[in-house]
């Protein structure tokens, strides 16, 4: 479809993710709202109620008793064609994890936002990513935001990629907790959303509840029929991988901004580049730009689109360098690579005789600080190991107690 | 160039509202900003820091600031139970809630009588003197970051009506007192 290109006037306001968030809720005219307060999301839904409330949203706000329940009813509300939103984090995403899979299994173009933090136990209300990956096979796309405008932008985004008719699948925005959710930056929207509503038109030419035309969710499939619907869901985030691209650049045509599927900085003649995901990347950023300026051949990426993996764009950015660095910030327990992306991009490149050496680091659990000097140490040990020619074959963990590596 | 100012206060003393008034009179003169609280379970009485970047350029940056170029401390009492100027650069700036100089440093350092003026404009809340707008007039004062205008704009789009000009008033006063201790 063909977005004519037309003069965009913005407004600048100082907002944090949280609030971008809601801005964009309201600006892509969600129908239906649903969700229970956890920390730190619970400001998403707060702003969306003040939308609703004073009129500038016409919408359904359901109060739920939990997430599970938050997860439901916009399951339901989705189901009658509505477009519906939910919001939480870390143990609320967990309460909804067999929802999650209802949600895919449905195909109901959900969108819901995830501010991501660290799990119990213990209780920490601060922020990783492992709420998230344990989300990871619920076939969900799933989109890691890194500043307040690409929370606002992928919400937006979002909805185009969820009701396109060859992905129809729930899509969640993530991005860091606290780190972003609870900080306030200049964001760029729109002085009247006519703009937005035109870039995302509700699709309503789809499977959904109708009296005049009656039709069964949900029914059960027997072992003739099950592999099939579950091979459509594998088809449609193939799908999804090139709809989010489109939708991507169609974004940055109508609105003069886009992120692609992996931002990258420095990436020319390194030797060394690091991958991570979420608000981390611009301290990332920052300390690789000084490092280059000392003449360190090193570059830095970050990982927007995570479901579907970006294995091509993968295999063009990461290709060319020695060595990667990937820094994960959730912990798969037990296993001997235990960072998820890092799993993920050494099965990419598995195989290929030009692979780099990969190496997996973990940053940042229950929010462990992240500086720009902790971006420069994990450099200094990264060029020690390209000398040595041998990337550790385990995990490493990097700034936790008692830990450390030769 | 990127200046980092930490807030030091008390829960209910307004030091986040501080920081996020910071920034949003920073974008309004079309710079960049970021505002963000220390990331805790804040409590109402207990010692909490609020953070603020301001910059000509876009802010990559998403980390806790440890060396801040500016601080600025809304409660007097705080200096006996914090080090305020942990970090603080050295050729930084403080800028105190109190009467006389607080505390032997090397940085240059200002004070403001915030607790009178906010008592004398009634910015009280629950017996509380609520010191946050007269600690930015005072911050303007002594580091020119932003505009008094833009910070008096500031607190009129978030506080409307008589309480807008108490705290526009307050900002204002704390500029005219501030001075060099």
């Amino acid at each position: 479809m063909a977005v004519e290109t037309k003069e965009v006037k913005w407004k600048r306001l100082p907002l944090s993710s949280n609030y971008a968030i809601a801005y964009a809720v309201k600006d892509v005219d969600v129908d239906v709202v649903s969700a229970y307060p956890i920390t730190p999301q619970t400001t998403v839904v707060e702003k969306i109620s003040e939308f609703i409330a004073n009129g500038e949203l016409d919408a359904e706000m359901i109060h739920v008793e939990s997430e599970h329940s938050a997860l439901s009813a916009a399951v339901g509300a989705s189901a009658t064609g509505a477009r519906a939103f939910t919001a939480t984090a870390s143990q609320g995403l967990e309460l909804m994890h067999e929802i999650l899979h209802i949600a895919s299994g449905l195909r109901m173009p959900v969108v819901m936002s995830v501010a991501t933090r660290a799990l119990s136990a213990p209780i920490s209300i601060w922020n990783d990513y492992s709420d998230l990956m344990n989300a990871r096979d619920a076939s969900w796309v799933t989109l890691i935001a890194g500043s307040a405008q690409e929370a606002y932008d992928s919400i937006i985004q979002a909805y185009r990629i969820a009701e396109s008719p060859e992905v129809m699948l729930p899509v969640i925005v993530a991005y860091d907790g606290y780190i972003m959710s609870h900080t306030y930056e200049p964001v760029l929207v729109p002085e009247d959303n006519t703009v937005v509503r035109e870039f995302a038109p509700k699709n309503f030419n789809r499977f959904r509840l109708d009296v005049d035309r009656p039709m069964t969710f949900g029914t059960i499939a027997d072992p003739k029929w099950y592999y099939e619907f579950k091979y459509q869901q594998v088809v449609a985030m193939r799908n999804a991988y090139k709809k989010v691209k489109e939708v991507d650049e169609e974004y940055r045509e109508v609105f003069g901004r886009g992120y692609g599927v992996i931002e990258t900085c420095c990436l020319e003649d390194a030797d060394i580049v690091l991958l991570t995901y979420g608000g981390i990347y611009g301290t990332f950023k920052e300390a690789i730009e000084k490092l280059r300026e000392n003449g360190k051949k090193v570059g830095v990426a970050r990982l927007r689109l995570w479901r579907p993996f970006p294995a091509e764009d993968i295999v063009k950015t990461l290709g060319g360098a020695k060595l990667v660095v990937v820094a994960d910030r959730a912990i798969s327990y037990g296993a001997r690579i235990s960072g998820p992306v890092a799993l993920e991009v050494m099965s990419t490149f598995y195989g290929d005789p030009d692979a780099p050496m990969i190496m997996s680091v973990i940053v940042g659990i229950g929010q462990r600080t992240v500086t720009e000097n902790t971006v420069a140490e994990i450099v200094d040990y990264s060029f020690r190991v390209l000398e040595r020619g041998k990337a550790p074959r385990e995990t490493l963990y990097w700034g936790v107690r008692g830990v450390s590596y030769e | 160039m990127m200046i980092e100012i930490r807030f030091h206060g008390r829960g209910g003393q307004g030091a986040v509202t501080a920081a996020n008034l910071l920034v949003d009179a920073a974008i309004l003169e079309g710079k960049y900003a970021q505002a963000f609280p220390h990331f805790g379970a804040e409590r109402r009485g207990a010692p909490v820091v609020a953070f603020a970047r301001i910059s000509d350029k876009p802010i990559q940056v998403h980390s806790q600031i440890t060396n801040p170029d500016i601080v600025v401390v809304l409660d007097p009492k705080i200096f006996e139970l914090v080090n305020v100027v942990e970090g603080l650069k050295n050729n930084g700036i403080l800028v105190a809630n109190s009467r006389d100089k607080p505390i032997e440093v090397n940085v240059k350092t200002y004070c403001v009588n915030a607790t009178k003026i906010a008592k004398d404009l009634n910015l009280v809340i629950s017996g509380w003197p609520v010191v946050n707008t007269t600690m930015l007039g005072a911050l303007v004062k002594a580091s020119e970051i932003v505009s008094l205008d833009s910070i008096i704009e500031a607190i009129k789009r978030s506080f409307s009506g008589k309480l807008g000009e108490a705290n526009a008033e307050a900002a204002r006063r704390a500029y005219m007192e501030t001075r060099e201790c």
